[in-house]
Formats: C-alpha cells, sequence, structure tokens
C-alpha cells in the first residue's frame, strides 16, 4: 500500500511518501478540488462551445492552410461565451449606472434563491441518509397550495403573505412525508417513491390547472391568476431589482439548518440515523420518528422553494413552475457537500449559471442548456476527486483552455 | 498435494496482519492453525487463496512456486476453502450455488447442464452422508446444512487442499463432531486439510500437526499430544488465567423478571425464543451459554424492546417494561453492550466524544434546551476515554478508527455511565485481545458489585465461567436449565446440544 | 461427548422452532378492492340501455370479424364480477400457500380494463372503442419502456443501480436522428443508438466501480447531463444545419401471414424492426439471465459478490460489462423515439420514460419477462389515455397518466405483490 509510487528503495522513504499522501488528501477534500472541478467543467463547456460556433466551423474548414484563422475563432467563441455569463450573472460593465451593473448579480441571488432552500433540504436528507429525488414535487405540490392561497384566498396585509408562505411549505411537507412515511413503515426505497411522486405532482397540477378553480380568466392555457399583490414577497432593493425577500429567508433557513444539524438534539438524531441506522437504533433513537421527520423538513423547505417561485419570481402557477429547479438542487446540496454554507455557496454558483442564460442567449447565440452540462460535469468532478486529478495532470492543451476560461 | 507456505508477508497500512508465515501441509493430514481472533489466520488463508496479495513470501504447491491472480487460480490449483462467512448466495438452489464458477453447460444453446449438477451435488452427498437436496434454496437451510454446500462446493472441484476458515463457530457440539468426522473421512482420501480455528477441543480432536500463530507470527508448532494448557500458553504468550478474581456474589431482590418470553420472526414466523422465564437478581450475573443462533441474542434483544416480543412479559425492578420502546427500557436503567459493536454499538463516522453521547445526547447535562451542550460532551469525553484506558490520539478521532477492543471501551464508558438496575452484554469480549478482555471483564464485575443485575451472553464457554454466578443455558430458543457455575464442561456442552441436566449428567 | 444423543432432530431444524409458512393477503386483498370499485363504477356506474361498439378488424385480415356491440352496463358487470372471481381465487391460493401463476394477473387486468371500456364507451353511438388500434399503440408505446426497462433489469441485476435509463433512451434518440440524417438511411439509426446508450452506460459503469461514486447521484447527473447536451446541439448545430436532424422513418415490415390473423396480427406482426429487435431481445435475455452462465454469474454478482468473487467470478469486470450492455439496450430503446416514430429529434422528448421505464423494471420484478408485462400494461395505459381522449370520456387523463406511477409507489410499498431487488445493488465493491 505504502510503496507503490517509490520503486528503487521501497522501505526506507515511508515517511516522505506518506507526507505526500496526506498532502494530496489536503488537497483532495479542500476547496481545491471543488475550483479545479468547476475549472475542467468550464472546459467542457469551451469546447461545447467551440464545437457549436459557426465561424470555427467554417475557419476549421481551411484549417491546413491558415490554421491561426481556426484558433482565433476558437478564442472569440469561448471568451464571446464566457463574458457574456460574466455580464449575465455577475456584473454588466457595459452597463450606464452602477444599478444596471450589478443587476445581473442580484438576479444570480434571485436565481439561487430556491436553490438554497430546496439544496438545505435535500442535504438533510442526504446527511440522514435519505436520497430524496423528490425535491421537485415537492416544490410543485408546496408552490401549488401556497400558490392556490394567494390568489384564491383574500387575506390582509402581511398576513396573506404569511399564510402562503406556510401553506408551500404545508404542501412540500405533506409531499415529502409520503416518501418517509412508506419508508419508515413499509421499508420502501424514497429513491424510487420520490420519484414517482415527481411525475404524480406535476399531473396532480396539470390536473388542477384544467379545473375552472385554478383557470386564470378567459385563459386556455394551463395557468392560474396571478397571485395577490398582498401574497408576493416584497422586493428587497427596490424595483429596479428582481431580489425578493425570499432571499433573506433563505439564508435564515440556511442559519437554522445548521443550528438543526449542528447543535440541536434532533439533528444529532438525523445525522446517527443517516450514518448507522442500527447503532442510531440499539441507542433508543426511533430511525422511523428520524426517516419521517427529516422527508418532512426537506419537503417543506422544497416547498419554500416553491414559495420562490410562485410567490417571488413567477407569480403565478403553471406546469413550468418547478423548472428543473428539483434536479439542480440535487446537484447544489452534492456541490454543497450538504453543509448549509456550502449550499448557498453552490446554490449562488449555480443560480449564477442560471442567470446567465438570456445574456448568453443574446451575446453569445448559444442555448441555455450548456449551463445544464456545465452544473451536472461540475458534480460529477467533485464526486470522483481521483479523476479530477487526473485531468490536471494532462499537459499543455488543458492549461491553455484553463487560461481562457 | 503438499502444500507449502514460505515467509508470507501481508500487510494493511501500518498493520502487519501476517509476518513472514512459514507453513508445511502434507497430503492425507489435518494441520491446524491455532490462534487467538484477530491473530491473522484469516488473512494467511485469503492470502492463500488469492483474495488478498501478498507482499511478500511464496505458496509452493507440491514444491512448485506458483502464483494465484485470484480465487479462481487458486482454485483451478486444487485448492478449496469454507469461509468462515459462508459464500452462498442465498436465493440459489444448492446446484446452482455448487456450479457457479465452473459451470458445465449443454445443448446447442450451450445452457446450463443442471442435470449435470444436481448429480455431482448428489453424488458428493451421498458419498460423505451429507442429506443435501441438490434443490433446496439456499436461505432455506440451517448453517450446518450450508455449511456442508461449502464443502461440496470445494470437493466438487475436486480440492486437494481444503481450507476450512473457523468451520465449527456455528455449530451445535453435535454438528461439530459431525464435521470432524467428515474431516477424518477426507484426510483419508488423501486431501490435505487446513483447519482455522481458536478451539482447543477441536484441534486435540483432529489434527495431526498444528502451528499456532500469535499476532501475525507463526510461536510455535506442537504435535496434538500436547495439553490443553501447553497450546493456550502458546496462544494468548502467557499462562491463562480466564477467571478474573472476584467476590461471591451478594445477590439481592430479583431486579430483571422474564415470563414466558416468545420472539417470532415476522419474516419467516420462525420462533427465535419460545416461552423462556427466568430472573436475574440484583447484584448476580447470569451468564447465557449456548452455541450460536439458538435464540440468545434475540432474548437480549427482545428484554430491550429491539425486537418485539410476541408473548410473554418483561419486568424491570417491578415495572414492567414489555411493549415499550427502546429509549423507555435504557430510561428505565437497562445498560446495553451489543454483540455486533461495529453495526449496532458505535456510529464509525462519529467521533468518539458523540458516541459516547449515543444514547445521552437529549439528557442534561448533556444537552440543554433541545440543543447538545458541546463543551460538556468534550469534556465528558475526555473523562471516559481516560477513564475507560480507551487508546485513541484525540476525542474527535472517529469511531471507525479505533480498535475492536477500543471500541467496546467506548461502548461500555456509555452504557455505564448511566445509573443502571441492568446490565446486558452480548458477547462482551468477542475478537478482543487478551488485555481488553480482562479490562472489560473486570467493568462488568464492578458493575455487578455495584448493585446492578446483570445479563451476560456469549458463546465462549470460557468466558462464561470467568464472570458467571449462574449459567442458563440456551438451545433452540428455549432455556435448557439454568445451573451453578461449577457444572463442569461436558455437561455444560451437553446441555448446549438440548440435554437437560439429569440426561447430561 | 457423543455419546448420549439427545436431540434427533436433523440439523435442518436447528435454526431454532418451528418453520411456518407466511400467508400473503396483501395481493388477493388488492385485486378485490379493485375489483369491487369496477363493479360499483364501472358496473353500476354504467347507464342501462347503452351500447358500447367495440371494434375489433381491420381492412388487411384474413376473416373479418364483425363489429362486437354490447350492453355496456352488463359486459361492465360481468366483466367486474369475472375480476372479483379471480381476486376470490386467489385468496383461495393464498390459503393455501400458493402463488398464482402469471395469467391470473393479465386475465384479472383485461377483464377489469374490458369494463372500464364498456363504460368510458357506453352510449356513444357515433365512436367506437377501436381494440386493435389500442392494443397496436399499447404495443408501440411500450417499446421504450420494454427495452429500458430490460436495461435497468441487466444493470441492477449485476449490481449496479441504473437511474440514468432516462439519459440513455435520449442519448439514443439523439445520436440515431443524427447519424440516420447524416447517412440518409434510418436503420443506420439503429446501428448508433445503441452506441450511444453504451457510453451513458460506460460513464455510470466507471463511475460506480472505478471511483465508488454513489450510483444514485451518477444516475441522476447523468440524465442532466444528457438533456443538457442534447439540447444544447440540437439547438446549436442541429438548428443550424437541419440536414443533421431529418425526419426519417424506419419502414413497417408486416410478416406475411402472420400479419394478417384477426386482432394479434396487426398487432404484433406489422411493426418496424426495432419492434421485432424487441421481441428478439427480450426471449434472448429471458433465457440468457436464468438459464445460462453468464446469467448465473451476473446474478450472482449482484446477490452476494464477494461469493462470485471467491470462486473467480471478476465482479466489478461482469458489472462494468452489464452496465454498458444495458445501456446499449436502453439506447436501442431510445432510437423509438426518433428513427422508428419517423421523428426528428426533439428536446427532451424522452419526456421521463426512463423513469417509467424503471418502474416497470421495479413491478417486473427485475425479470425481463416482468418487464416486458409491466411496460405492455403501463403502454396500455399511455394507449387508453389517448383513446379516451379521442372519444371524449370523463376520466381527466392526467390520472390515468399517472397509473404508472402509482402503481410503482404501491408495488415497492408492498401493498401489491413482493419486491425483492438484488441484495447487493448500489453498494460498490471493494475487496
Amino acid at each position: 500500500m505504502s510503496a507503490t509510487a517509490v520503486t528503487e528503495a521501497p522501505q526506507q522513504p515511508q515517511t516522505p511518501s506518506r507526507a505526500k499522501q496526506v498532502l494530496r488528501e489536503i488537497l483532495e477534500s479542500s476547496t481545491l478540488v471543488v475550483i479545479m472541478a468547476v475549472v475542467a467543467s468550464l472546459i467542457i463547456g469551451a469546447i461545447l462551445i467551440v464545437i457549436a460556433d459557426e465561424d470555427v466551423r467554417t475557419a476549421s474548414a481551411y484549417f491546413f492552410s491558415r490554421p491561426g484563422d481556426t484558433l482565433s475563432a476558437m478564442w472569440d467563441a469561448i471568451w464571446g461565451a464566457y463574458t457574456a455569463m460574466f455580464q449575465g450573472a455577475i456584473y454588466n460593465t457595459r452597463a450606464d449606472t452602477f444599478a444596471a451593473a450589478i443587476k445581473p448579480f442580484t438576479q444570480t441571488l434571485t436565481m439561487a434563491t430556491p436553490l438554497i432552500f430546496a439544496g438545505l433540504g435535500l442535504g438533510i436528507g442526504f446527511r440522514a441518509g435519505l436520497f430524496n429525488i423528490g425535491a421537485q414535487g415537492q416544490i410543485i405540490i408546496g408552490a401549488t397550495l401556497g400558490g392556490w392561497v394567494g390568489f384564491a384566498w383574500d387575506l390582509p396585509g402581511f398576513t396573506h403573505l404569511l399564510v402562503a408562505v406556510i401553506g408551500c411549505a404545508l404542501g412540500g411537507a405533506i409531499w415529502g412525508f409520503i416518501p418517509g412515511f412508506l419508508k419508515a413503515r413499509t421499508g420502501a426505497h424514497e429513491v424510487i417513491v420520490t420519484i414517482m411522486l415527481n411525475y404524480v405532482a406535476l399531473n396532480l397540477l396539470s390536473y388542477l390547472l384544467s379545473l375552472e378553480a385554478f383557470q386564470r380568466e378567459g385563459q386556455n392555457n394551463p395557468i392560474s391568476p396571478t397571485v395577490a399583490e398582498n401574497a408576493q414577497y416584497p422586493l428587497l432593493l427596490g424595483s429596479q431589482f428582481p431580489l425578493h425577500w425570499g432571499f433573506v429567508l433563505a439564508i435564515a433557513c440556511a442559519f437554522g439548518v445548521w443550528w438543526l444539524m449542528e447543535r440541536s438534539t434532533l439533528g444529532f438524531e438525523f445525522r446517527a440515523v443517516g450514518a448507522n441506522p442500527r447503532a442510531a437504533r440499539t441507542a433508543g433513537m426511533s430511525v422511523a420518528k428520524g426517516t419521517i421527520l427529516v422527508m418532512v423538513i426537506a419537503g417543506a423547505l422544497a416547498g419554500l422553494a416553491g414559495s420562490a417561485q410562485v410567490l417571488g419570481t413567477e407569480k403565478n402557477l403553471t406546469l413550468d413552475i418547478a423548472g428543473s429547479i428539483g434536479f439542480d438542487a440535487i446537484t447544489v446540496a452534492l456541490l454543497g457537500r450538504s453543509r448549509p454554507l456550502g449550499t448557498v455557496l453552490a446554490a449562488i454558483l449555480f443560480g449564477g449559471l442560471k442567470a446567465s442564460g438570456p445574456s448568453l442567449q443574446v451575446l453569445a447565440g448559444l442555448p441555455v442548456d450548456i449551463v445544464f452540462v456545465i452544473q451536472a460535469t461540475i458534480v460529477l468532478f467533485i464526486a470522483a476527486p481521483p479523476l479530477v486529478r487526473s485531468i490536471f495532470r494532462l499537459p499543455a492543451p488543458a492549461h491553455e483552455k484553463e487560461v481562457a476560461a | 498435494m503438499k502444500l507449502e507456505l514460505r515467509g508470507i508477508t501481508k500487510k494493511f497500512g501500518d498493520f502487519t496482519a501476517n509476518d513472514s508465515i512459514d507453513l508445511v501441509v502434507e497430503p492425507g493430514t489435518v494441520h491446524a492453525l491455532l490462534g487467538e481472533n484477530g491473530a491473522g489466520k484469516s488473512t494467511l488463508m485469503n492470502v492463500l487463496f488469492g483474495l488478498y496479495d501478498a507482499d511478500g513470501g511464496d505458496i509452493l504447491l507440491d514444491d512448485e512456486p506458483t502464483v494465484f491472480a485470484g480465487p479462481g487460480d487458486a482454485m483451478a490449483a486444487g485448492i478449496g476453502m469454507v469461509h468462515q462467512h459462508f459464500m452462498l448466495v442465498p436465493v440459489f438452489t444448492v446446484a446452482e450455488s455448487v456450479m457457479l464458477g465452473h459451470e458445465e453447460v449443454t445443448g446447442p444453446a450451450k445452457l446450463l447442464d443442471l442435470g449435470a449438477a444436481r448429480a455431482k451435488v448428489k453424488e458428493i452427498s451421498d458419498r460423505f452422508g451429507f442429506h443435501i437436496d441438490p434443490d433446496a434454496v439456499i436461505e432455506d437451510l440451517s448453517v450446518g446444512a450450508q455449511q456442508r454446500v461449502e464443502i461440496i462446493k470445494a470437493l466438487s472441484r475436486d480440492a486437494e487442499v481444503l481450507i476450512l476458515d473457523e468451520p465449527t463457530a456455528v455449530l451445535t457440539p453435535q454438528e461439530t463432531d459431525e464435521l470432524l468426522e467428515i474431516i477424518g473421512q477426507l484426510r483419508d482420501t488423501g486431501t490435505a486439510v487446513v483447519l482455522i480455528t481458536h478451539k482447543l477441543r477441536e484441534v486435540k480432536a483432529i489434527a495431526d500437526q498444528i502451528t499456532v500463530i500469535r499476532r501475525g507470527k507463526v510461536v510455535g508448532t506442537a504435535e496434538p499430544t500436547a495439553s490443553q494448557e501447553e497450546l493456550a500458553s502458546l496462544m494468548v504468550g502467557r499462562d491463562v488465567s480466564m477467571t478474573v478474581s472476584k467476590e461471591p456474589a451478594q445477590p439481592g431482590e430479583p431486579m430483571l423478571v422474564v415470563d414466558g418470553l416468545s420472539v417470532v420472526d415476522p419474516a419467516t414466523s420462525l420462533k427465535h425464543l419460545d416461552r423462556v422465564s427466568f430472573e436475574v437478581r440484583a447484584g448476580e450475573i447470569l451468564a447465557v451459554a449456548g452455541v450460536q443462533g439458538n435464540g440468545q441474542t434475540e432474548l437480549a434483544e427482545a428484554i430491550l424492546g429491539i425486537v418485539p416480543s410476541a408473548e410473554g412479559a418483561v419486568t424491570l425492578d417491578g415495572r414492567r417494561l414489555t411493549g415499550s420502546s427502546i429509549r423507555e427500557a435504557l430510561d428505565a436503567g437497562i445498560g446495553f453492550v451489543p454483540e455486533d459493536r461495529t453495526e449496532d454499538g458505535v456510529v464509525a463516522d462519529f467521533t468518539i466524544t458523540n458516541n459516547l453521547i449515543l444514547d445521552l445526547y437529549d439528557k442534561a447535562p448533556y444537552s440543554k434546551a433541545g440543543a447538545i451542550d458541546t463543551a460538556f460532551a468534550a469534556k465528558n469525553a475526555e473523562e471516559q476515554v481516560e477513564r475507560f484506558d480507551v487508546r485513541t490520539t484525540s476525542t474527535q478521532a472517529l469511531a471507525g478508527s479505533l480498535s475492536g477492543g477500543n471500541q467496546q471501551k467506548v461502548v461500555l464508558a456509555r452504557e455505564l455511565a448511566r445509573d443502571l438496575k441492568l446490565l446486558i452484554a452480548s458477547q462482551p469480549t468477542r475478537g478482543l485481545d487478551v488485555g481488553s478482555i480482562e479490562f472489560v471483564h473486570k467493568r462488568i464485575i464492578e458493575e455487578r458489585d455495584n448493585g446492578a443485575a446483570v445479563l451476560i451472553v456469549s458463546s465462549e464457554l470460557d468466558e462464561v465461567y470467568a464472570l458467571a454466578d449462574r449459567i442458563a443455558v440456551m438451545y433452540h430458543g428455549r432455556i435448557v436449565d439454568i445451573v451453578p457455575p461449577d457444572t463442569d464442561r461436558d455437561t455444560l456442552g451437553l446441555m448446549m446440544a438440548g440435554a437437560h441436566e439429569e440426561e447430561a449428567a | 461427548m457423543s455419546a448420549t444423543t439427545v436431540d434427533t432432530a436433523t440439523p435442518d431444524a436447528a435454526a431454532s422452532g418451528d418453520v411456518l409458512k407466511t400467508k400473503s393477503w396483501k395481493g388477493p386483498i388488492g385485486l378485490g378492492v379493485v375489483a369491487l370499485i369496477s363493479l360499483l363504477i364501472f358496473g353500476f356506474g354504467t347507464p342501462s340501455g347503452s351500447d358500447t361498439t367495440f371494434v375489433v378488424a381491420t381492412s388487411s385480415d384474413f376473416v373479418h370479424l364483425p363489429t362486437l356491440t354490447l350492453p355496456s352496463k352488463i359486459a361492465a358487470i360481468v366483466l367486474s364480477v369475472i375480476a372479483l372471481a379471480l381476486a376470490g381465487y386467489s385468496a383461495y391460493l393464498a390459503n393455501q400457500y400458493r402463488k398464482p401463476g402469471l395469467w391470473l394477473p393479465i386475465v384479472y387486468g383485461m377483464a377489469v380494463m374490458g369494463a372500464l371500456l364498456s363504460w368510458a364507451g357506453a352510449g356513444r353511438d357515433n365512436t367506437s372503442i377501436q381494440i386493435t388500434g389500442l392494443l397496436t399503440s399499447s404495443l408501440f408505446l411500450a417499446v421504450p419502456l420494454i427495452f429500458g426497462a430490460l436495461a435497468g433489469t441487466l444493470c441492477e441485476r449485476s449490481g449496479i443501480v441504473n437511474i440514468a435509463i432516462e439519459g440513455q433512451l435520449l442519448a439514443g434518440a439523439f445520436f440515431a436522428a443524427l447519424m440516420a440524417s447524416m447517412v440518409g438511411n434510418a436503420y443506420v439509426g439503429l446501428i448508433a443508438a445503441p452506441l450511444a446508450g453504451a457510453l451513458v452506460g460506460a460513464v455510470l459503469a466507471i463511475f460506480a466501480t472505478k471511483y465508488w461514486v454513489n450510483q444514485i447521484v451518477v444516475g441522476v447527473v447523468l440524465n442532466m447531463l444528457v438533456i443538457g447536451l442534447t439540447s444544447f446541439f440540437f439547438s446549436t448545430v442541429m438548428s443550424d444545419n437541419p440536414d443533421l436532424n431529418r425526419s426519417l422513418g424506419l419502414a413497417a415490415l408486416p410478416i406475411p401471414l402472420l400479419s394478417s390473423i384477426p386482432i394479434i396480427g396487426p398487432v404484433l406482426f406489422d411493426q418496424n424492426l426495432l419492434v421485432y429487435t424487441m421481441y428478439v431481445v427480450v426471449i434472448v435475455f429471458q433465457i440468457m439471465l436464468f438459464k445460462s452462465r453468464w446469467g448465473l454469474r451476473v446474478r450472482a454478482v449482484g446477490e452476494h459478490p464477494k461469493a462470485a468473487d471467491t470462486v473467480g467470478i471478476k465482479v466489478n469486470r461482469t458489472r462494468v460489462r452489464n452496465t454498458i450492455l444495458g445501456g446499449a439496450i436502453a439506447g436501442l430503446g431510445g432510437a423509438f423515439f426518433t428513427v422508428a416514430s419517423g421523428l426528428a429529434f426533439g428536446k427532451e422528448m424522452t419526456a421521463g420514460k426512463g423513469y417509467i421505464a424503471l418502474a416497470a423494471m421495479i413491478l417486473g420484478r427485475w425479470s425481463p419477462r416482468g418487464a416486458l408485462a409491466a411496460a405492455l400494461l403501463f403502454g396500455f395505459a399511455d394507449a387508453l389515455r389517448v383513446q379516451l381522449g379521442i372519444i371524449g370520456s370523463d376520466i381527466p387523463s392526467q390520472f390515468l397518466a399517472m397509473f404508472p406511477y402509482l402503481a410503482t409507489i404501491f408495488a415497492v410499498a408492498g401493498l401489491v405483490g413482493h419486491s425483492r431487488p438484488p441484495a447487493a445493488e448500489g453498494i460498490p465493491y471493494k475487496k
């Protein structure tokens, strides 16, 4: 085990080789792997950009006569795409006012809000040993219930928002309770049940939107009335910016989840049940209770992600209310290592990728789908640190692109 | 076929499991590899069987150096192995299990020739009087029968060297005798048999040569004529006194009363526990002896409420526990040291600190207002690690990084941290080194002397004798009888095979 | 010590206590409840005096079967009672510790479906239930599910959880359309599709066996990756060059004579090459998995990898191969969406069919035969949804669309039948 790297003298240099291994482990576990994974994914993105670029293809037709053309076309495509992403997600350098310039970043935070909520919930599940693939369905049901409260009820002032938010959390919690209960009572695997419930939720919403009670007047499309003004999250930074109070609630939830998992006795139970359910049970903890509670809390948080959608950005119910948030949140929780701070940061990163979509489309003519690819590859790389390392041992071309990225 | 190992060395990280081991096994002999749990016997055999790559040394078959890339090579060379944990697919039939890996095919489509496999099973089964149905499904067979399937598996590949890894751990004394008889038959047909064991009686009964291993090294060889005491001191490295000095018990009032307790397996409707009744008094140790799998584990678990009881009642200090949750049973004053400490005792991914509060975390002073007092937990950990002599670099180390003995100390420290009315400990020293065994035994006796009732479940008779004030013997889910601690070994052995005391004596 | 032998019981009984077989009432109860609901809603809920018209013939048949017009109410009641009787029979079997054969759920399903159709088609004079059309589209819609479920079965039998079926279908659909368009021949798609699926399977296999990454994570993320990649190329390269994404279709290849048998002829034997391939693949793997050396080893690896290792079977190699093979089969199923349906590739065109395939795998209890049956059931539900939409039934189509998902939840919760996955699935094998 120790002497594989050193062939000449397998016995003596044990200490240095072990020190090297320790160093390597530090590198692996640190944020460096995360950064390298992001870089590697951006490189893959760059390759896609090059393949998709019309100019590169035109220039590559005469590559052997004028290779410089191809290379500069490649450079232009990659540079164009990534500056467009930067402009769309962080800071718009071409804006006239500072406010307009930082608007993209507030857009990023807005996009990150539902990802924080749902990612926190999934993270709790992962740490408790539950693979909840069902955030999508929980978001849908949460948004449906909360949205319905928002547009069908009439409550005074702040209470309307409060009740609608609770409705969202409750809807998600119910949808999380089902797989939790089935797992606790019958042993039904939560992965399968949550996947199936995602589709049940979508069809349920589809059915509801075909009913008069959920139909916007004079519309044949499945779209609900607009949520009452009272029930919408107020904007956080004024009407110039899309960012709403849901973001603040999400950050508050992150603190709450941190306390729950790191300090509370309940979180101790969740973690013990996740790490070794048999030992937890022998120590007197109720695995069934833990399983159900974790799924209910995760569902409630996913439901709040639904609130960020229906009471924050979308303001009405459609079949696309959850977008791909439920699945994006899985990658957020994984990238954030299921820890609250990591989840918030990962959500902002992926929120930024999403926010850059329109700018990518307009400025670089690239479809937003590229961010899914980048997102997915980041998570794949994070999951397999040895792979990241072996990639970065590759010589020149990778590094050149690294600079370009 | 003659088997020879020369200088076999195998390391796991810094730990040397096998240190330059030499071994020669002649055909037609039984060679016993004797050693304590964790001495490195199984590692050595896994190297021989191609499951592990050795870090040094040679394997010679009939004086030819051989290299095994995997078990397939070893088997092709004529080595068969019956693993301690059976290597049988539970949902396969016997015929399928036996043919796996060297299947014969038939017909133009080259489909499995199940007929040939059945015939082979039947032939071997008949030759040795195994009574194995080729079409029986593995998971429906008893452990003894499964072991015979393993032997058929090895013989069906014409194994000339047969390794048996702790084959009697799960057998009744009677089944053990049958197995020893089978081993004798195999020897007579010219097979070289390697018998890995830590049980001296078996070694003396069947072995032709004996090699003793301690801490990964060969510490000596012996003839079967050597006395048990000689073998034992060779095995553990010093004169063994398994008995820890203890004062006579001062039994008080009945603390634990078990009345007509039954446990039924919900999946198979098998009765693990059949109307068991006994009592344990305050200040005494009742040891439950028996061959593994006769309901002892279920008894311990049913008292705590880990497995639900189908009928009967458990009363602790006058309070009825039947139907209460594990938490309630623990709170009522039960301390529980589970049989499988890595699975049930500790959370490997938790720190020692957190493992020490695994069943205390929501009680004052470990927590208040729903939050864990981390400072107190840390202080508690420092104290307990000190008090129980847990060998670790830090209380923040993960429990999974500890040795078995130190894990057991963590479990014991945690359980004894509460005021106990009853301590239940299942196989409290399984797999521990001698030093840890003594430590654990002393603590258990201390707890008794503090006035707690103690229930020990052990399949090691030595441990039973070392601790018990009274001995309950279990067989087939029933308590055969409860006898005084001076009952002799043979009588206990027969009772463990189901005979009542009067018949056995 | 052997002198006084006390217990004469054979060691087989030594486990302790008496062996009692369990009676499982869940199945019969479930069947009975559904049959009762069928009787109440479809039977008694159908207005008296109305008729339901079933059209069973197509123009190409040998023999022309007449259109069947039945009194709706009586037909629905009779069929529901048959279903109820079958539930009773299964209860009778359960009482004797026996399990019904595969025929029972099939006949039962047909009876309930028939009752439903009588009810749905009652009193609609100018519309009729097109039995042949319904069955044909059932089979057709089931094709990707069958391939997908088979892929899942092959992977999971070796111990690798394949959540990436969706991605494999989509990759297959994409690559089939791309290659077929480039070459200008739809059949090329049938070669290209499995290659793409195998590639996705290979990535899953490597991450699962080499890096020990949680297989569910890899599967979910791979699905996202494939959606992202295919959508990206669809919106860029393909939309820039419409020649790379043409609507090429496989022609139907009616088998002479067989295709003229009434009802089953046009359903089974007037299909395209992909469907015929499906028949072969299902039969071959049903036999291979349970009767061949390969299958025995695969199942051993999925149930007890260490046991397989100790008899010289290469566990991880088996898993990698099976996962790639599974990926290829799912990829081939992906060809259904493009070349086999005569469509160009579209963004996310598999629309969750991979997850229904996963459901079919579970409901089919990890066997090719079961996967086929479950996928056909789901295909039928889908076809029924379409047909009921045409005749303007009152049943909201969303509830029929939910059926596969709900059925699967009931199955894994043990409310219907008992599903037992391969014991070692999802657990990386480390020596």
